[in-house]
């Protein structure tokens, strides 16, 4: 138990990388064609930093684990029934606005108030998790102000990996430019852990946990506190799709050796 | 009437600094002369002393100290608050560096401002606008912030590094009240020189896709063949490696495909998005490295065995319709002829 963690997984849903977006402007701003019927999925970053933290807690006996998401109850109840298959956690819901139009500011400080209020966190134990940016606004700024606004000055960003230590310590790699990794070793608790890709793969499926989980979401979905999320001033000019369609050469009749040489011109070309 | 800080660091040789600090002082120069402000220039670094002379005249201020000679959040974001209470600008620009980016957020909470990030362009006539793009470069957007501070964050990229000769204005000194520190930098890990295969300022992206280590036309996986293609295409045109998330994932699976691929070479919608002039993708069929990966590079080609293959269409400016593995053998014998 001497390195038992409690860890706090910062998490939003977006829509499936798949799907095709459109913007539109709503009463609320900002927002995509049909936003509430695509299918959504966890961010991705920020699932990396879920599977990784469910990898410490299960290292660590006595650790515990809480996912808190922000976004409209039903759909956080569409991506919970496949997330809670994946790892054992607790899901602290707030019901808000989907989407990476609103302002990271006022997400920060609801993402804040929710981890503030949850019951038997100790904070002197926390590791707060998230993903270094979003798959919607990717702006990589809400768990930094999260991270503040909980009084927390240790803060890693662009993790791949962390090593807790017998004594409590931990070394954390973080992505620097040119492919490198910046090595820190942290005193201990509380920290702020914004992950990359982290080095584990997806866990598989598995039933049991996802009922297990099932028990505790549906209760806290039908308890989730509604979060209004103030503008600050931001205000959006325009929203559109890129209009860049290249016009597209296909070359389809000339031997390898004669694309080789093309090729060959092309990257001595300045 | 707006006053403009823009926050540099040394690079890693403690003697410069980056080339994204300089790019954020051409963005300062710019809007300073447009709006009419008054321009500040803040250094974060060990030594500040020849620094300095590689920027433009403006007030320049520094934080100076060992304990600032390396990135970490506690020290980074007690110097840039420092730095902005001293200066007391309305408008932060700030390089988004590694450095930079894991802090500014932090700081710009501190001084009750607001911050925007991967900010590609500012402009606007009455109003101060930027350009950002949403859901990982599929959606751009203009925008505008009446709050103050307001923090904006310039990707790497957007403005030509500042090169003009410098000013002569002194230095002022800014002390910073750290707290206790708990983090200490231990040093930098960086894969084996010849493994070393993310090179940032290298003009062309060569993009791998899954495709490398399918099953060719013999009924064979040739994967050894295929690193060897890859590594040497790198190795004679000093590109940078990029590839798509179904071939890392690969590798991260235990499969020894090509081993020398890592999440930090993926591109796309959990990876990088990086600028470079051209861009090379090869047995790569993805949306994603294809419209997020490529959203920055200029001049793209691809090869693919697909003719329909609807994310190069559009996407790509030149598709060759060819199978990779004598294609990138047949460049690398020309390429190591040309330089023979």
């Amino acid at each position: 138990m001497g390195n038992a963690v409690h860890i706090v997984v910062c998490a939003g849903i977006v829509p499936d990388p798949l799907q095709t977006l459109e913007p539109i402007t709503t009463p609320n701003g900002p927002g995509l064609k049909n936003e509430m019927v695509l299918p959504a999925v966890l961010d991705p970053w920020a699932a990396c930093a879920l599977y990784e933290a469910a990898s410490l807690a299960a290292k660590n006996p006595g650790s515990k684990l809480w996912l808190v998401s922000l976004g409209p109850k039903a759909k956080l109840q569409q991506v919970m029934m496949t997330v809670a298959q994946k790892v054992a956690f607790e899901l602290v819901p707030i019901d808000g606005p989907i989407g990476g139009f609103p302002d990271a500011h006022s997400t920060a400080a609801a993402l804040a108030g929710a981890i503030d209020a949850i019951p038997g966190l100790d904070k002197a134990k926390l590791l707060l998790f998230g993903g270094w940016e979003s798959a919607t606004r990717g702006a990589g700024v809400t768990l930094q102000i999260v991270g503040e606004r909980l009084g927390i000055t240790d803060q890693f960003y662009g993790v791949d990996q962390i090593d807790l230590r017998e004594d409590g310590f931990f070394e954390v790699l973080e992505r620097v430019e040119g492919g490198k990794h910046q090595v820190s070793v942290c005193a201990g608790t509380p920290a702020v852990l914004g992950w990359a890709t982290g080095n584990l793969a997806e866990p598989r499926n598995n039933p049991q946990v996802g009922m297990a989980n099932m028990r505790t979401i549906m209760p806290a979905l039908q308890k989730a506190k509604p979060a209004a999320l103030a503008a600050n001033g931001l205000r959006y000019v325009s929203v559109s799709l890129p209009k860049q369609q290249r016009t597209t050469r296909v070359v389809k009749d000339l031997t390898p050796d004669q694309i080789a040489a093309e090729l060959v011109e092309w990257i001595g070309a300045e | 009437m707006e006053s403009i800080l823009v926050l540099t660091h040394a690079d890693e040789t403690g003697s410069a600094l980056t080339k994204a600090s300089l790019e954020a002082v051409t963005a300062g120069q710019e809007l300073a002369s447009r709006l009419g402000a008054p321009l500040a220039i803040g250094i974060i670094s060990a030594d500040a002393t020849n620094l300095s002379k590689a920027l433009p005249s403006a007030k320049i201020l520094a934080v100076s100290g060992e304990a600032f000679a390396q990135s970490r959040y506690a020290t980074d974001t007690a110097a840039c608050e420092a730095l902005c209470r001293a200066a007391g600008a309305t408008i932060v620009l700030v390089p988004a560096g590694a450095r930079f980016s894991r802090g500014a957020a932090g700081v710009a909470h501190r001084l009750g401002g607001f911050i925007d990030t991967h900010i590609t362009a500012i402009g606007g006539t009455d109003t101060l606008e930027v350009t950002r793009w949403f859901y990982r470069q599929r959606v751009e957007a203009v925008l505008s912030r009446d709050a103050r501070p307001w923090f904006l964050l310039l990707d790497a990229g957007t403005h030509a590094a500042f090169a003009g000769a410098g000013g002569s204005a002194s230095v002022e000194s800014v002390n910073v009240d750290l707290p206790a520190l708990r983090t200490t930098v231990s040093g930098i890990r960086a894969p084996m020189q010849d493994a070393q295969t993310i090179r940032p300022d290298a003009k062309m992206l060569f993009v791998t896709g899954a495709g490398w280590t399918k099953k060719q036309p013999d009924g064979q996986i040739h994967a050894a063949e295929a690193g060897d293609l890859i590594l040497g295409f790198l190795r004679q045109t000093g590109a940078s490696l990029g590839s798509s998330k179904s071939l890392v994932d690969q590798g991260g699976e235990g499969t020894p495909v090509l081993p020398f691929l890592t999440h930090m070479n993926q591109i796309g919608q959990t990876g990088a998005t990086p600028r470079h002039s051209k861009g090379l993708s090869t047995c790569c069929h993805g949306e994603e490295p294809h419209v997020v990966g490529w959203r920055f590079i200029a001049d793209r080609r691809a090869i693919s065995l697909d003719p329909n293959c609807g994310w190069t269409r559009g996407k790509a400016d030149v598709v060759y319709v060819a199978d990779a593995f004598p294609v990138i053998a047949k460049v690398n014998e020309l390429l190591a002829a040309k330089k023979a």
